[in-house]
């Protein structure tokens, strides 16, 4: 019996990015970006479920993100996670990938002792890949990056397969251990359509609030003793649950990371230059590339 | 990230005008199983949103994972080594994500593991699927044989075969055809005897049966030793050990997914469903109904396929100086595609609405017959619902699987030299569909099961009811014209039975049953039309091409060629 966590985020479909999305601070404006489950959270996932599959144990996911980001817990849910916990607070906003970690890794403390700590490598919004190894680090737990495969699980030492340039590589990693993981041979499983029908009006305490204001017959506590008892709850937190949490670490005051300035570059092909190989001709190719800061 | 549920603006359109409210009542038992199952709906707008999610799981599926693979599929296709079928790679793959997300216990009772989706909406998902991989469709689709063992079985038949359909572990084989007994099953020879110790046992071949290597049989067997027709024959269901030897598997021209084997059965156990004597008379015939139900949505959802491609194709392909899409002749021949295929989807989902309801007033008979309560008012309806899908489902496989293979042959035609290679994926649908419109009762034999309704016309009710509507937005124009239509069809059909000869009403059958269809067809789109604008063009284009084909149907019953039959060995030498 493993018990696993899931670090899952909801990102903004960069594959559809157009328009004005990004804000004057470098950020993303994500409210105008459809918002998907990241793809190698999915990975992250499906490896998680396997083992408990495999070895028993349950599986916890739990994002860091706005109120919206209960869609893709409820896809969890879909998928077989067990339980899932929203981190949401005004205060994290502007976080860069330390204060997350730093958020994520105090929120697991929190909600319970774990084997695992699964990941995806990277988000596809930022592509920073350092959640999770800054996650594993402040967790004090054993990491292993690029994972594709658990071979098995013996006394308390898990094997994995590993990429690495030109192969694979073999280790061997005492629980606990933090994952992170890139696309694997087997696919994440689709959504079974039981779950969806069981856990398709699943509330976070954010949706819960909004329904309560906007109708003066429900009162909040008793939505969600109702939610609970339907076990259609999803844990939320926030700074107020977190007590211990250094507030000068988190959000944008806690983000040491500045943006400077993000650009869509188009790459084309431009008309072609004939090089003779003379010293002359190396001598101005090289030239051209010091300028173009390609070499150098 | 294509789905093919929420990209079908038809198909949403038709799942949007469901009205499944008696049907799911008795389906959901009045909505009590909640209370057992927490996935159970609440309510009927409840049991809508989770079949609209589960479609929409489906379209997901279909359009990511199973239509990506399905090239592979068709290249590989299934294997037979040392007696063994194995499924192609992708096939594999795509069953036990079928089998993940629920979907192979979707028409299954909760009780068994199954999600209890009415046949409505498992209709809808076999053309989702078949747009996707059209073999495919048939080893989803033989769910049905856990299906029929809930309907006729016993309480322990049905513990013991269903809940592994629902989980995947098994598939299924309907096991009915062979060598000498295709298109007339009575002419059955397989055996079952009763052993020493009363345990039946199986002996004899059979041939061409789709997923033959699947776990489940129900098999079509001779138990009344000495007889020579339908009444001898029992239905017995056997799992496929070791004393079934899988001879072959067949080398197709199409749904290169889904293997056809032929079957050797060596003193097989096996235990008998329902009663015996009722084989081929009412559970085949049962079995037969249903599959040709999906046979229909699995044309419509190569047709839907083959219309996607053939679109795109001629919106890119540029020929003297524009897209061919503006070549006037292109665009009409998609125009009819469009109408062929939005007017067959019209049908299926009549006439699954229509079965569906008929076997849950079947099921509802029977719990007032346990019961001991009055059958009278539920047995009536009963009566008249089946007599209409009789006439409906031979009707529908006929249209829409003769439309699929005009559909598909169109899609290659648009593509020109590019659609007749390999790498595009028309010629592949054209293949699929191919089969179609000969399984499960060939085109010819469809009319065979029409024409009896339609001699009778037994729709003439419903006719005179909506001829006698008054239809607005200038659609009444269009009413004219399906009188008309009417009045060629009654005119005709005069003819064929004042002429009293037994041959030329062979002949006509086809004739008839397809001016019949005009009509059913017609005010189908009829009352579309009143619901959303967009669908006048397809009544108009419809009933139109109709009015012209009737007069087509008309000329050919008269013009006396039927009596070139007497002279056919001259012709044919």
């Amino acid at each position: 019996m493993y018990n696993s966590i899931v670090m899952v985020k909801q990102v903004p479909d960069t594959a559809n990015i157009s328009g004005k999305v990004m804000k004057e601070d470098g950020t993303v404006n994500r409210a105008k970006l459809p918002a998907i489950f990241n793809h190698e959270d999915k990975e992250a996932l499906e490896l998680a479920l396997q083992v408990k599959q495999k070895y028993g144990g349950t599986v916890s996911v739990i994002t860091m993100g706005p109120p919206r980001a209960s869609d893709m817990l409820k896809e969890c849910f879909y998928m077989g996670a067990d339980k899932a916990y929203l981190i949401s607070d005004r205060k994290f906003a502007g976080s860069d990938t330390l204060a997350t970690s730093y958020v994520l890794s105090e929120a697991i403390k929190y909600v319970g002792k774990f084997d695992f700590v699964f990941a995806g490598r990277q988000a596809i919004d930022g592509d920073t890949a350092q959640v999770g190894p800054q996650t594993a680090e402040k967790l004090n737990f054993s990491q292993v990056t690029y994972v594709e495969e658990i071979e098995y699980i013996e006394n308390n030492i898990a094997r994995i397969k590993r990429k690495i340039d030109g192969g694979q590589e073999i280790v061997d990693a005492q629980l606990p251990v933090l994952l992170t993981c890139i696309k694997s041979t087997t696919e994440p499983r689709p959504f079974s359509a039981k779950k969806i029908m069981k856990y398709k009006n699943a509330k976070t305490l954010l949706d819960l609030e909004k329904m309560a204001n906007d109708n003066s017959l429900l009162y909040l506590d008793e939505l969600v003793i109702e939610y609970k008892d339907k076990n259609l709850y999803i844990e939320t937190l926030s700074t107020s649950d977190l007590s211990d949490i250094d507030e000068t670490r988190i959000g944008l005051h806690g983000s040491p990371t500045k943006v400077h300035k993000v650009e869509s570059v188009v790459l084309s092909g431009g008309d072609a230059t004939k090089i003779e190989p003379t010293t002359e001709g190396i001598g101005a190719l090289i030239d051209e590339l010091l300028n173009d800061h390609i070499l150098g | 990230m294509p789905n093919f549920f929420t990209d079908n603006e038809d198909l949403k359109f038709h799942f949007n005008r469901f009205d499944l409210r008696e049907i799911l009542e008795i389906q959901e038992d009045s909505y009590t199983q909640k209370n057992d199952f927490d996935f159970a709906p609440e309510n009927y707008e409840d049991a809508m949103i989770n079949l609209e999610k589960t479609l929409e799981l489906i379209g997901d599926i279909s359009g990511n994972k199973i239509a990506e693979r399905a090239a592979s599929v068709d290249e590989e296709g299934a294997h037979f080594k040392d007696g063994v079928v194995t499924y192609a790679k992708g096939t594999i793959q795509n069953l036990k994500e079928l089998a993940q997300a629920d979907l192979t216990g979707m028409i299954l009772p909760r009780k068994y593991g199954g999600l209890n989706a009415p046949i409505t909406i498992y209709m809808a998902a076999a053309e989702i699927m078949a747009r996707a991989d059209g073999g495919l469709t048939n080893i989803f689709g033989l769910q049905d044989i856990a299906d029929m063992i809930k309907k006729y079985g016993t309480e322990e038949q049905k513990a013991k075969y269903i809940p592994k359909f629902s989980t995947g572990e098994h598939t299924g084989a309907m096991a009915l055809t062979e060598p000498d007994a295709g298109s007339d099953l009575q002419a059955c020879k397989l055996r079952a005897s009763q052993d020493e110790n009363g345990q039946w046992r199986l002996n004899g071949m059979k041939r061409f049966i789709t997923n033959g290597n699947g776990n489940v049989h129900l098999v079509l067997s001779r138990t009344e030793a000495g007889t020579k027709d339908g009444r001898g024959l029992s239905m017995l269901a056997c799992y496929n050990d070791d004393t079934v030897v899988v001879r072959r598997i067949e080398n197709k021209l199409g749904i290169h997914g889904s293997p056809t084997c032929e079957l050797q059965y060596n003193n097989t156990p096996a235990e008998l469903i329902g009663n015996r004597r009722f084989g081929l008379i009412k559970y085949t015939i049962d079995l037969m109904f249903r599959a040709r139900l999906g046979v229909a949505a699995q044309a419509l959802g190569i047709s839907q396929a083959a219309y996607e491609e053939a679109l795109k194709y001629s919106k890119e392909r540029e020929q003297f100086g524009k897209t061919i899409y503006e070549i006037p002749a292109v665009k009409n021949i998609l125009l009819d595609i469009r109408v062929l295929l939005e007017t067959g989807r019209s049908v299926l989902y009549d006439t699954a609405k229509l079965v569906d309801l008929k076997e849950k007033l079947e099921g509802k008979l029977e719990e007032l017959k346990a019961a001991g309560e009055s059958t009278k008012e539920i047995g009536d309806r009963l009566k008249e619902l089946t007599k209409v899908a009789n006439l409906l489902t031979p009707i529908l496989k006929y249209i829409t699987t003769e439309a699929a293979n005009k559909i598909t042959y169109d899609a290659i035609q648009i593509h020109g030299g590019t659609g007749y290679m390999k790498e595009f994926p028309v010629e592949r649908f054209a293949r699929d569909a191919r089969i179609t419109n000969i399984y499960e009762g060939t085109s010819q034999l469809q009319i065979v099961a029409a024409i009896g309704g339609v001699i009778n016309d037994i729709l003439k009710d419903d006719f005179d009811k909506k001829a006698a509507k008054t239809y607005s937005g200038g659609l009444e124009r269009l009413n004219g014209f399906l009188k008309e239509i009417r009045e060629i069809f009654y005119e005709s059909l005069k003819y064929v039975v004042d002429r009293k000869d037994s041959v030329f009403q062979e002949v006509a059958a086809k004739d008839l049953v397809e001016l019949y269809s005009y009509i059913y067809t017609g005010y189908l789109v009829l009352e579309e039309a009143e619901e959303l604008p967009r669908k006048k063009f397809i009544a108009n284009r419809y009933i139109v091409t109709s009015l012209a084909n009737a007069k087509k149907n008309a000329e050919s019953i008269k013009n006396e060629l039927f009596s070139d039959l007497l002279h056919a060995n001259e012709i044919l030498i």
